[in-house]
């Protein structure tokens, strides 16, 4: 059968692959096989542009005990028999084309990942970048995802404790949706994606197979769109109510011995469910698609196994329990259907009735071929990291107030309030730390323990220099859950970059990823799932590199947990890290970029202070010396300033504090490895002398008292300005 | 005493009553499928928070219907307590067993924040223990949480001293800056003429532990304990 040039692009195969499809397989495949390596070795499915970088992360801890790629998600230890299972996913293509479903399905397909292995999700977050909000199309995709994720978190029941909303030209109709969820479980309840155990069952559970989503996989997480063209039907319509009812439904089961294994539907169906639990397993799969329940009629065997409809479980029943399993899915009042057996052969056998349709070795579909590529550094990048500071005229001590409103109100920087308070971040009555501080921390009931969980990913940062900007990533994760008072545990991480075939993005891919590696060695955090979602690009034009660390942390003692806001009149102020930072830290920042215009400048970290300043935070916290730490990010020393005056309405009076070097890289530059803490006067010196141990600079900047914001011969505002700007800002905007 | 907790296909707040009432102050608490039909050995049963049924066609709409309603309805007018939280207030107006409406909040958002709630009657069973004019910290989630009836309704109530909570500042004020959606006289929640149904948008369930923000909700609880 010759192929066409037109079916290989549908399917996102090029025709070198597809000679080594017919090699493997000593045959032309048919249609079915052919749009199941398809999927299989997309991209999105198969890493094959990814999988060779992905494997320098570190994955071990004594913690870890399920690596990325073993099961759907990643599986952390945390004593009393207890588990975390965390991933994060990305509904980024979808969403640039619905992005109310786009944005809904894309939660439901991450709380998916977590309850097939026995765990109940209890936390949600969301990495979210747009393009400027001076767009209309922009305004409604942010309306779109804002709405989509609440719609269908909220009716689930799961809290939504925040994440990160960042603004640049780049994502202007390619808008980055990145899920994560974190569930927890008891040990000995984990249930793995395996098919197994020869003449076990297949089970469908769930909402009926429809056309929707036909192609998700392979059309359009892997590729770029080049042209205009109506992709509607290539994304998922959510029912959250039917998701509802599976979680409770297939938690129940979880706590059986009636299964071998359990599976959601995700990207690419049936298809890969089934064929990668088979994987695992060991053995072999046979399905019938005419037992598959559908929702319209006429679907071809094509149609059944590629469709992508949302709400559906593989379930891999032990032979001779399949009515007590039915019993349960009935009370539940969810449809499951037997479509299938488990085999011996290690062979995919799909038949639509006695007719048999694809006959496929199950390692064939599950080994892509792997690319990798030597690149070099694009010219380009050279010219955005060699930024002269002296090239720009420092900020007059006249300009400063109305600098620092600026910045609170800009979309990057201003609170998120708007959005989060859409989201039910309370049910589940564990939420200690709401949205809106460093790090939301969540209480474990029935233990004195407590984990924090956030995201971070400054792509402006990976773009004038994707080694550092994967170093700051992590270690800006790290940071957030160190001021929460967690020690960090592990890693989930969404890599959103352009088209993996041209040589400059594969590169900027490459150096994130180190920069990456790098940092997890240094801070000991392994990375223990993941996702990656490449051809983020629009006419040809790529987003920034964008990778989101999704980092969840422990708190051994919930009582000794900190905010990032100022808590006490009265108390000392204390910057933690370097008070003087070299005047080019400004490179790169919020500042330069909203101020000048200007996107250039290498960042700057030195991971060994890093280490020791988060060192330092934590034993403080853990001590309890300290009331409050607020790590200083976009915008600086003066923004986290004003943040940590908001929380509670207290404000602050500098010390004898001068600036050395230039005004904007003191008080707006964004240098690394810097906290703002505060503490009862009489702590102040044991607070000092900690932080002399660590070799970490500590700073008297003032005291926490009244209701303005004084930074004296510098800035003096009143709350109530510093807080109309930051509240309002972003809502102005919309 | 006993009570009993209300699961409809798509309810969450379940977990969050039990733990309020089983595990923060100790109280023998079930669950109730929503396909029983025989609520006698309660003593106050809890319609909680939640999506049921999806909130498809209009929240409580369809749960009004299930089975368990029947009874409760049986229950409730044999002068047994019932209260219903977010979604459950909805379903008990939905089922008339309290009047007026929860329609979508005035701004057509979703909300999840804080709000101080000014009791306005303690000489209820859901009440006793509260102060005159204590405020309480109980947060709200909803959608649809604006209050609604019409002016005769809201005089009865009003005259029937049947509005239990009004949205209100931290020391008691009720204005509009701190109605979060809308709701008509800034009502939360409403009793019955015999005032043993009280309805409430607000979730006290949430409010049941100083680590999570507030033990203020536990008042409620203790009023109905109290009482039995």
């Amino acid at each position: 059968m010759p192929i066409s040039k037109e079916t290989l692009d549908e399917i996102a195969l090029s025709e070198k692959e597809y000679q080594l499809i017919v090699e493997r397989l000593g045959k032309e495949p048919t249609e079915v096989e052919l749009g199941m390596f398809g999927a299989l070795w997309s991209e999105h499915c198969g890493y094959k542009h990814s999988k060779a970088l992905l494997k320098l992360l570190p994955s071990r801890s004594q913690r870890v005990m399920v690596k990325p790629g073993e099961e759907n998600a990643g599986v952390v230890d945390i004593g009393d028999g207890l588990v975390l299972v965390m991933k994060i996913e990305s509904h980024n293509h979808p969403s640039a084309i619905e992005p109310y479903q786009g944005a809904a399905t894309g939660v439901g397909g991450i709380v998916r990942d977590i309850f097939t292995m026995g765990a109940r999700p209890i936390a949600l977050m969301n990495s979210l970048r747009f393009g400027p909000l001076t767009d209309p199309h922009n305004r409604y995709l942010f309306g779109g995802v804002v709405g989509g994720i609440a719609g269908y978190g909220n009716c689930l029941g799961i809290p939504d404790i925040g994440g990160e909303i960042f603004f640049a030209n780049c994502y202007s109709s390619n808008p980055l949706v990145n899920a994560l969820c974190l569930g927890i479980a008891e040990a000995k309840n984990l249930v793995r994606a395996r098919a197994y155990g020869e003449g076990n069952l297949l089970m469908l559970v769930g909402a009926d197979t429809g056309r929707d989503g036909l192609h998700g996989a392979s059309g359009l997480a892997s590729r770029t769109f080049e042209e205009e063209r109506e992709l509607r039907s290539t994304v998922q319509v959510g029912n959250p109510f039917l998701e509802k009812l599976l979680i409770e439904a297939c938690l129940e089961l979880a706590e059986t011995d009636w299964i071998a294994g359990m599976q959601d539907l995700g990207a690419a169906g049936l298809t890969s469910s089934a064929v990668e639990s088979a994987a695992r397993g060991g053995g072999g799969i046979e399905i019938d698609v005419l037992k598959v329940p559908r929702r319209e009629k006429g679907m071809t065997p094509y149609e059944v196994m590629l469709s992508e409809s949302q709400e559906r479980m593989l379930v891999v029943v032990k032979k001779g329990y399949e009515d007590k399993v039915k019993a349960l899915f009935d009370r539940w009042e969810l449809r499951s259907d037997i479509i299938g057996r488990v085999t011996g052969d290690g062979v995919a056998w799909i038949r639509e009735g006695k007719k048999v349709m694809a006959e496929v070795p199950v390692n064939l579909l599950t080994s892509p071929p792997i690319y990798q590529r030597r690149v070099k550094k694009p010219e380009w990048l050279n010219r955005l990291q060699a930024f002269d500071v002296t090239s720009i005229p420092d900020l007059s001590r006249k300009k400063v107030n109305s600098t620092l409103l600026r910045l609170l109100a800009s979309p990057n920087i201003a609170s998120k309030r708007c959005v989060y308070r859409q989201y039910d971040h309370q049910v589940g009555n564990n939420t200690v730390v709401l949205p809106g501080s460093d790090a939301a921390v969540l209480r474990i009931k029935g233990t004195k323990k407590a984990i924090s969980l956030t995201t971070d990913g400054n792509a402006r940062y990976c773009y004038v220099n994707p080694y550092l900007g994967g170093v700051i990533a992590v270690a800006e994760a790290a940071r957030n859950l160190v001021c929460s008072g967690a020690q960090p545990l592990a890693i989930t991480d969404c890599l959103n970059f352009g088209n993996p075939e041209k040589d400059d993005v594969y590169y900027q891919l490459k150096e994130c990823i180190n920069g990456m590696v790098r940092a997890c060695r240094e801070l000991k955090i392994p990375v223990i799932s993941g996702n990656v979602s490449l051809y983020n690009e629009t006419k040809g034009k790529a987003i920034y590199p964008t990778p989101v660390v999704g980092m969840v942390g422990l708190i051994e003692d919930v009582a000794k947990h900190c905010i990032s806001g100022f808590k006490n009149e009265g108390d000392m102020v204390f910057l933690l890290g370097d008070s003087q930072p070299v005047d080019s830290s400004i490179g790169s920042s919020e500042y330069l970029e909203l101020i000048h215009g200007i996107i250039k400048g290498n960042p700057y970290i030195d991971l060994g202070m890093e280490k020791r300043l988060q060192r330092c935070c934590l034993e403080a916290i853990r001590r309890g010396l300290i009331n409050s730490a607020h790590d200083c990010s976009e915008g600086g020393l003066a923004v986290a300033l004003a943040e940590s005056c908001l929380a509670n309405s207290l404000g602050f009076v500098s010390h004898n504090w001068e600036v050395e070097g230039r005004l904007d890289a003191a008080l707006f530059g964004e240098a690394q490895s810097r906290i703002i803490v505060s503490v009862v006067p009489k702590s102040a010196r044991k607070l000092q002398k900690l932080a002399a141990r660590y070799q970490i600079a500590a700073t008297r900047l003032g005291t926490v008292g009244g209701k303005r914001l004084i930074l004296k011969g510098y800035i003096d505002l009143s709350l109530k300005q510093v807080g109309e700007a930051w509240w309002s800002g972003l809502e102005k905007s919309l | 005493m006993k009570f009993g907790i209300i699961v409809f296909p798509g309810t969450w707040s379940d977990r969050d009553c039990y733990y309020a009432l089983g595990d923060i102050l100790n109280q023998d608490v079930d669950y109730i499928w929503h396909k029983e039909t025989n609520l006698s050995k309660y003593d106050c049963v809890i319609l909680p928070g939640g999506f049921s049924y999806g909130d498809y066609l209009r929240p409580g709409a369809i749960a009004r219907f299930s089975q368990v309603m029947t009874s409760l309805e049986n229950f409730a007018s044999r002068g047994k307590l019932v209260i219903g939280i977010c979604n459950g207030f909805q379903i008990l107006c939905e089922s008339g067993l309290l009047p007026g409406a929860l329609l979508r909040n005035d701004h057509l958002e979703y909300r999840c924040q804080w709000t101080y709630l000014k009791v306005e009657n303690t000489s209820t069973v859901f009440t006793s223990q509260c102060q005159n004019g204590q405020v309480l910290k109980i947060p709200i989630s909803h959608y649809e949480g604006r209050y609604y009836a019409d002016n005769a309704m809201l005089a009865e109530l009003e005259a029937e001293k049947r509005i239990i909570f009004r949205y209100s500042t931290s020391t008691g004020e009720i204005n509009d800056a701190a109605n979060p959606n809308g709701s008509l006289h800034n009502i939360a929640g409403i009793m019955n003429k015999k005032g043993n149904v009280l309805g409430m948008m607000p979730h006290p369930e949430r409010a049941c532990e100083p680590l999570l923000g507030s033990s203020d909700g536990n008042i409620i609880w203790e009023s109905i304990i109290a009482n039995i």
